[in-house]
């Protein structure tokens, strides 16, 4: 199974040579000068041979503007995958926002979508919309065959053993309340415990308050050092302390960028007879994730960081325990047989699937799923880590800057949280905004970590599959046009 | 150089005016941009005919919305209750001047919903003025 993820690393090798890297630096050197963006000129492909990405550019038509540099993804001399092809998949990213190019540098909220994606929804809706499942006619079965591939296509995706272990949902947000409010209120007791860590999104901290009340358990929390790191020593306590019964966990942290090993803890939860949760919202999308490897079992995440529509997101569980749980809406598609005083519920993943879903995000999500494996998310990490490790390079060097969690970008992934000097990450946000650049500046649906680290917001930088170094470079321009304005 | 982030948004950020606590406020109200994180606290001391006689804010967050409470303060000031009650969404973004968009015009007024909830507070509110406060 696990050789799906090199798809796309066995492409052509191609090297610089070092006539080609003198070229490039002097035009690294050409573009510091040249910090305005040119007009859009028609794109024409270039003749050079890629260079080495990142850290040797070239001048290029990258979406047609000329001060971008080459954008090819390498690693160790492999090439990824072409950035100015899967760039001319993303409409959006022709767009000019007060005249400058968008950078989207805001994939930790939602991904831009593909045309492959978009175009899907477009012939879902105009050849084969139908209910799925019941109607015995030729478009409603072309759109159940479509949804249950969507399924089949996701569980191929986290290897998981069987496409019933894969339940539809909005999005990662409503897999943790199902799981909180179907095993949770069956599983967890009186005075027993749930443990979190100080870095869950509020997503995955609310659905477990919600349950403590409900039952009378309690939440117990894993601190963090100060570079963003889980406290091993912290969990250990907590799980041998006793009494825990579930340990919900994020695989990558939205706010630092902090890759924890789950793996490592899901084994030593086991031993302790806990269930464990993975919030895989920001990890899916960007590494690949074995479930069978990790051994988690329940695991969440959700389409529309992943290139997918919104709307749409994937509750995987272990088939023995969702064959346990409890139905968590009630409704048609779930039943076996309804009585007036009782019913019957249908397998999962059906039992979880009450009401028509989103089949169209399900069809939707099923392509974009497509598109990141044929790019390889072993090739997408690499990207994402170059990106991430340009960026502490670039932006760690303007005065005044601070940026939270692992200080090694290599052991994170692509979310960078920055503040400068005493600039509100609001105004910040604003300031980068008028250059065309599109961060998230806020708490990040993170108060508690907030609170860990000191700050009310931090300004967030996400990057994905699509971002080049250039947009990097403008994004480091404008931050410090803002330490300007603010006189840092 | 730059739309929103005038030198004077700047300077009422870096050196805000009537920052601080008024022990003896007759009307004090504080409340937060949950959206941001911002908070601002008003408290003003009335004379006997009910004119502003000293005003005080306090809070965090971004420079639009304490340099505005800034600013609202010294409008506010040698105001009667009646005239502060009658300062409308207008009169503060005149004050910060430049566009904003329709996130940071919340930071911009929240302010000014502090003042009115606390002014309201005091003389008495009617449903009238529960929908200006929430349209702020």
């Amino acid at each position: 199974m696990k050789q799906r993820w090199a798809a796309a690393s066995s492409s052509t090798s191609l090297k610089a040579t070092s006539h080609a890297v003198a070229d490039t630096v002097s035009c690294r050197k050409a573009k510091n000068k040249l910090p305005g963006l040119a007009v859009p000129k028609s794109t024409t492909p270039t003749t050079k041979p890629p260079l080495t990405f990142p850290g040797q550019l070239a001048q290029s038509t990258v979406r047609g503007y000329a001060t971008q540099k080459q954008a090819t993804a390498y690693i160790h001399g492999k090439r990824l995958y072409d950035v100015e092809k899967v760039r001319h998949d993303f409409p959006i990213l022709n767009r000019l926002i007060s005249g400058k190019p968008l950078t989207y540098l805001d994939s930790a909220a939602t991904t831009q979508k593909p045309r492959q994606v978009i175009d899907e929804l477009t012939r879902f809706y105009n050849e084969y919309n139908a209910n799925v499942h019941r109607g015995v006619y030729k478009i409603s079965e072309e759109a159940t065959a479509a949804y249950e591939e969507a399924r089949a296509k996701i569980a191929r995706l986290i290897n998981a053993n069987s496409p019933s272990e894969i339940v539809f949902v909005r999005g990662t947000t409503e897999a943790i309340n199902l799981v909180a409010q179907s095993w949770g209120r069956t599983n967890v007791g009186l005075g027993e415990g749930i443990l979190l860590t100080e870095m869950e999104h509020h997503s995955n901290i609310v659905p477990w308050q919600l349950l403590a009340k409900q039952k009378g358990a309690h939440l117990k929390y894993v601190g963090l050092t100060d570079d963003g790191h889980l406290v091993h020593e912290d969990f250990r306590r907590h799980l041998e302390s006793g009494g825990i019964k579930l340990v919900t966990m994020t695989h990558v942290s939205n706010v630092l960028g902090t890759i924890n090993p789950v793996r490592e803890y899901v084994r030593e939860a086991h031993k302790q007879s806990c269930r464990v949760l993975v919030d895989a919202a920001q990890s899916v999308p960007h590494m690949p994730v074995d479930v069978q490897d990790m051994d988690c079992d329940f695991l969440a995440f959700s389409g529309h960081k992943m290139c997918g529509p919104t709307g749409i997101g994937v509750l995987y569980a272990k088939k023995t325990i969702l064959e346990e749980m409890p139905p968590y809406h009630g409704g048609g598609e779930m039943i076996r047989e309804v009585h007036l005083y009782e019913s019957t519920w249908r397998d999962p993943p059906y039992r979880f699937e009450a009401g028509t879903t989103n089949i169209a995000g399900a069809i939707g999500l099923g392509k974009a799923v497509d598109y990141l494996s044929e790019l390889g998310l072993r090739n997408i990490q690499a990207h994402d880590q170059e990106l991430t490790e340009y960026t502490h390079g670039t932006l760690g060097k303007v005065k005044g800057i601070r940026i939270y969690g692992p200080e090694n970008p290599r052991t994170k992934a692509g979310v960078i949280s920055f503040n400068l000097g005493d600039v509100h990450a609001h105004d910040m946000a604003s300031l980068l905004d008028e250059d065309g650049i599109a961060v998230r500046s806020g708490h990040h649906c993170a108060q508690p970590l907030m609170e860990r680290l000191g700050v009310s917001s931090t300004t967030r930088a996400s990057v994905y599959v699509y971002n080049t170094e250039a947009e990097i470079d403008r994004l480091v321009e404008s931050v410090e046009r803002a330490g300007r304005v603010f006189k840092v | 150089m730059s739309s929103i982030y005038s030198e004077i948004i700047l300077d009422y950020y870096r050196y805000p005016r009537n920052k601080g606590d008024l022990p003896h406020a007759q009307i004090h109200a504080r409340d937060t941009n949950p959206l941001c994180g911002d908070i601002v606290e008003m408290q003003l001391e009335l004379d006997e005919k009910k004119t502003v006689r000293d005003v005080k804010f306090n809070g965090q967050g971004c420079a639009i919305s304490q340099a505005s409470a800034s600013m609202l303060t010294e409008l506010v000031k040698g105001k009667t209750v009646d005239d502060v009650r009658k300062i409308s969404k207008e009169d503060v973004l005149s004050l910060i001047g430049g566009q904003l968009t329709a996130v940071r015009l919340k930071c911009a007024l929240l302010s000014l919903k502090v003042l009115k909830t606390g002014v309201y507070n005091y003389i008495g509110s009617t449903d009238s003025t529960k929908d200006e406060l929430s349209s702020l």
